[in-house]
């Protein structure tokens, strides 16, 4: 696995990681919210600049930057093709960079936001719902999880892809879906048997 | 057979090791019984648990932390039950499994192992204090911000180990703990091991990480086969492997 996969920290002491995680998350909802509502491709770019602009504020290597965006590659090829086809290449082109500007900055937040800090931020926002007999502690375990299962299930896909390219077996969705999805529940199993042995939910 | 009757054995004060006691002990999978019998008291600083797959012992291994229920039986820790005192139990006895991957929740190394302590009522210094402390006592201080997932296996397991360790436990409870690892870092993770304060009952079939142990218990189908001294028990558990 090269870079760093979506959803890790990448430490650092840069102006972006000092600032406190919930002003991050509100300023990326905002940000999200702005860029969805851009109408015009050089709005667009504007807003591509920035977010590249605020990549090297935080020095974040282009090689981690590039990662968190690979993922995507096919999905925007797809997505492109088909805006193309009905709405013409402006669509195309506002659609696929809506995108991929919006995911680049949420990777930021998570690439210079520790998980501990989001939680802390995520349970201050969700204080008030404890009084409804809410236990937000476990909404924030919910999505630690979430954020490490990231991995977890890329490094299955990846180990079962070796397994059938070591048996020479061509792709089939069945060949690769049905011991991912076997594996995964059974990870699942044993994260959430390690979870009550480390006292998680003591 | 050189089973011991070890019934009589009692903690021997504060800093003594705990007592975990296994009565009449039988558990099953569907129809099929994995343990069948099981009259144990484990009270010795360092005891080891061996057989063949499929004899039990994982099994066994859980229930003193109330992973698993038996189907009949009492499994007690210092005379406290897992299954109406979990909490209690499971703050007196730590777990590490076979594959780390599975016990690392936060995705980088002191954030997993800070997680641990998210519900103890520490301060954030504190649990930062601890952390940063159980990492250096582990040799991965350098690696605190290291995403937790890219760390080599003996990595995770010490990390595993520590995230464990820094709940302060009495008792380990460690299920194979060295199967997944190459030669250099199961040594490394035996080496950890051994030089724990805490009394540590490991499951395994690596017997060169038994080394010092005080007591061994065999199992063979769900049943002791052998407890006693390394030299006693150990040559039973060879004959059922070979």
């Amino acid at each position: 696995m090269t870079g760093t996969p979506i959803g890790l920290f990448h430490p650092g002491v840069s102006p972006l990681h000092r600032i406190p995680a919930g002003i991050k998350l509100l300023g990326m909802v905002l940000s999200v919210v702005g860029v969805v509502l851009l109408h015009r491709w050089w709005q667009l770019a504007i807003a591509a600049a920035v977010t590249t602009i605020l990549f090297a504020l935080a020095r974040i290597p282009p090689r981690v930057a590039w990662s968190q965006l690979r993922p995507l590659r096919y999905l925007i090829v797809l997505v492109a093709a088909l805006q193309c086809w009905l709405a013409g290449w402006h669509a195309a082109v506002m659609v696929c960079g809506t995108i991929v500007v919006t995911v680049a900055l949420a990777a930021l937040v998570t690439l210079t936001t520790r998980v501990t800090a989001m939680l802390d931020a995520l349970g201050g926002v969700l204080r008030p719902l404890r009084r409804l007999g809410v236990d937000t502690d476990r909404i924030g375990l919910l999505l630690a999880l979430t954020i490490r299962c990231i991995p977890l299930v890329a490094g299955i896909v990846s180990a079962v892809g070796e397994a059938r390219t070591a048996r020479g077996v061509g792709f089939s969705i069945r060949a690769l879906g049905a011991p991912v999805i076997i594996r995964s529940l059974r990870s699942a199993d044993a994260l959430g048997e390690a979870l009550i042995a480390r006292g998680a939910d003591d | 057979m050189t089973t011991r009757d070890r019934t009589n054995v009692r903690p021997g004060g504060p800093g003594a090791p705990s007592e975990v006691r296994f009565a009449g002990i039988r558990h099953r999978y569907g129809e099929r019984w994995v343990l069948d019998g099981i009259d144990l008291a484990l009270a010795e600083r360092r005891i080891g648990i061996v057989g063949a797959n499929g004899s039990g012992k994982s099994t066994l291994a859980r229930m003193i932390n109330g992973l698993i229920e038996p189907t009949e039986g009492t499994v007690t820790v210092d005379g406290l039950d897992p299954s109406r005192h979990g909490r209690q139990v499971r703050a007196r006895v730590g777990f590490i499994f076979t594959d780390p991957d599975n016990q690392i929740v936060m995705p980088t190394v002191a954030e997993d192992v800070a997680f641990s302590l998210r519900r103890s009522g520490l301060s954030k210094t504190v649990i930062a204090e601890r952390t940063a402390a159980m990492l250096e006592r582990m040799g991965l201080a350098a690696l605190a911000d290291h995403p937790a997932h890219l760390l080599s296996g003996g990595q995770k397991q010490l990390l595993a180990l520590a995230a464990v360790l820094v709940r302060g436990p009495a008792v380990l409870v460690a299920d194979e703990p060295t199967t997944l690892l190459d030669l250099r870092n199961a040594r490394r993770v035996s080496e950890t091991l051994a030089g724990l304060d805490q009394q540590v009952i490991m499951v395994t079939h690596q017997l060169d990480a038994l080394a010092g142990f005080d007591r061994i218990v065999v199992l063979d189908a769900g049943r002791v086969v052998a407890d006693g001294t390394p030299t006693d028990a150990l040559p039973r558990y060879r004959e059922l492997v070979t």
